[in-house]
């Protein structure tokens, strides 16, 4: 970790950031539930630090929710496109021949799909909510890793300690959990962390295009998008603090990927 | 190396075949029945049957989608649900705007990114290099959306020098008849590409830095200005293209946001409104587009890497 400065910052910002979500509630308790129209839009100070928004809710406690719902949508989808791409990779590496040929076609079929019209698409036609919206990020970015995992099997398939366990009489499922999966898992976690990042950025795109969580349901997305209505009324406190919480996030796990990525020694650029 | 281009032709028409499968059956999976979306909540089911039936949507989805294929083997696109107007003729009203603004990013983009990345590559580690990596992650992390907010709040806001709206002329060349009003949507666009491609010209010119053509070079005396631009240039831009050819889903995605944000009528406004209208036929022709141009960016990078590096046909 010494090595990596740049890794150590991002790892703390990270802890700092989640500590923020889910600890900040704890110390900084506010109302978000009734709407507080004497005292809304007021700017940072006092009682609330970072100020009120239009509907009176203290936006500090509102970045720490939206940012509790946030990372745990990020974070489902990218388990949900790490877990999809690893085994269907690892069922297209082990088969191989023809099996192998036609699931990667299919991924770059797949892969050549603006994948941001999808996911609005879907999001337009069935209001989102948390879970929903992480499955549908989910499910169209696993594309990526079912590459890199597939091209980790290759190599690995032909190795001796598999030979041997499929020599025993292992069954191809055995094969692919308990001994290809575990020695990709370097590869993996490099790419749930990227894709963590990602879908942080997709959420807020969709809240800011005004198709993602209904209200009063608030990432920071969506509240991003809020808040740009009133940049011209000057209520500066409604958009860069959330905008600041974004970048630092997708910033802090993107320096950790990269070091990640080093560290195992592989090229696996998520980013294409 | 003609036949690695027909290779290459054939496996893009097979992609290009499986992207209107998954795309059209995708919709016809989360799409309300044609008649309902045409004819309103208020109307009784059995008109919407007969809506389906007199057009035809009633026929199984495979059929349908035979009969879509072929249409649009001839050029036809369907027709709009809400508009009534076809959608080639929608598409062809606002394709030219976009493209430019596109093009405009992309030029922009590469522009920056190409010199800065090798710049960056020669003098490694040094101040320069640590500020662009730094800017490029920064970059990296801000939603496009937001950068263009900011933008508009200084630019325009503050400082008046640009106006918040794109040009809202019909011409596609805005760019160049209105370039005022089209900075900020082109910078916006362009400064996400910056970042990835900078960061990629950089890695690839570091690792052709170290090749023994560039020592041989230097060996010959020629001046640095020499080796970057006759040898190393075109060396370091190979992987480059290829990043371009695959970015071409994300570049569209930026071009929804941008449309959307400066107000600029082009395709990625025409369907972010045919999504608020439920306005399929729309949102199939412009999703396909996306995978056609997709293909074909891949397509030509691919040529073209191979045009300039002979030895991918042996490798085949």
């Amino acid at each position: 970790m010494r090595r990596h400065p740049l890794a150590l910052a991002g790892g703390l910002l990270l802890l700092l950031v989640v500590g923020f979500c889910v600890l900040g509630p704890l110390l900084h308790p506010t109302n978000q539930n009734d709407v507080d129209l004497v005292n809304a839009a007021l700017p940072p100070g006092g009682e609330h630090p970072l100020g009120t928004d239009t509907n009176g809710f203290d936006v500090l406690g509102r970045l720490m929710n939206g940012g509790r719902v946030s990372l745990q949508i990020s974070l489902l989808a990218a388990l949900v496109a790490t877990t999809i791409g690893t085994l269907y990779g690892a069922v297209a590496g082990l088969a191989g021949g023809v099996v192998d040929g036609f699931m990667m076609r299919l991924v770059d079929v797949m892969l050549s799909i603006p994948f941001l019209f999808f996911v609005l698409i879907l999001s337009a036609r069935f209001h989102a909510d948390a879970l929903s919206l992480s499955l549908v990020i989910g499910g169209f970015s696993w594309l990526l890793s079912a590459r890199l995992v597939r091209g980790e099997v290759l190599t690995l398939r032909v190795r001796e300690f598999v030979l041997a366990a499929r020599v025993m009489g292992a069954s191809r499922w055995r094969v692919i959990l308990t001994h290809l999966v575990p020695n990709a898992l370097g590869v993996i976690i490099v790419t749930v962390t990227f894709q963590v990042a990602d879908a942080i950025i997709v959420v807020s795109a969709l809240g800011f295009l005004g198709f993602g969580l209904t209200y009063p349901t608030a990432d920071w997305g969506s509240q991003l998008a809020s808040g740009v209505t009133y940049i011209s009324a000057d209520y500066w406190w409604l958009v860069y603090p959330v905008g600041a919480c974004i970048i630092l996030t997708v910033l802090a796990l993107n320096l950790l990927a990269d070091a990640l990525r080093d560290a195992i020694g592989r090229p696996t650029s998520a980013r294409s | 190396m003609a036949k690695y281009v027909l290779h290459r032709l054939v496996v893009s028409a097979l992609v290009m075949l499986g992207i209107s499968a998954v795309v059209y059956f995708m919709l016809h999976l989360v799409s309300d029945s044609p008649g309902r979306i045409v004819l309103g909540q208020r109307v009784s089911p059995e008109a919407v049957a007969a809506f389906d039936h007199q057009h035809g949507f009633d026929r199984p989805v495979v059929v349908q989608y035979l009969d879509y294929l072929g249409r649009l083997l001839h050029g036809d696109l369907g027709r709009s649900y809400k508009l009534n107007e076809n959608v080639s003729t929608l598409i062809a009203q606002n394709a030219g705007r976009s493209a430019m603004l596109s093009l405009a990013g992309l030029v922009l983009a590469l522009a920056v990114a190409v010199p800065l990345g090798i710049l960056q590559a020669v003098r490694r580690n040094g101040p320069l290099d640590r500020a662009a990596t730094a800017v490029s992650y920064m970059l990296y992390a801000t939603p496009s959306f937001l950068l263009g907010l900011v933008l508009i709040a200084v630019f325009s806001q503050q400082a008046g020098l640009f106006p918040a709206e794109a040009s809202q002329s019909h011409s596609p060349w805005a760019v160049f008849t209105d370039p005022r009003a089209m900075t900020l949507p082109v910078i916006t666009l362009a400064a996400g590409s910056v970042a990835v491609f900078a960061q990629h010209q950089r890695s690839s010119a570091l690792d052709q830095l170290g090749q023994d053509y560039i020592r041989v070079a230097r060996a010959k005396g020629l001046r640095e200005r020499q080796i970057l631009t006759r040898h190393l240039l075109r060396n370091a831009c190979m992987p480059l293209i290829t990043l371009v050819g695959t970015l071409v889903p994300t570049l569209l995605a930026g071009n929804v946001i941008v449309e959307s944000l400066f107000n600029y009528p082009g395709l990625g406004l025409l369907f972010l409104n045919s999504l608020q209208r439920e306005d399929y036929p729309l949102l199939l022709a412009y999703t396909l587009m996306g995978g056609l141009l997709t293909v074909v960016g891949n397509f030509l990078a691919d040529v073209m890497v191979a045009a300039a590096d002979r030895r991918i046909e042996v490798g085949r």
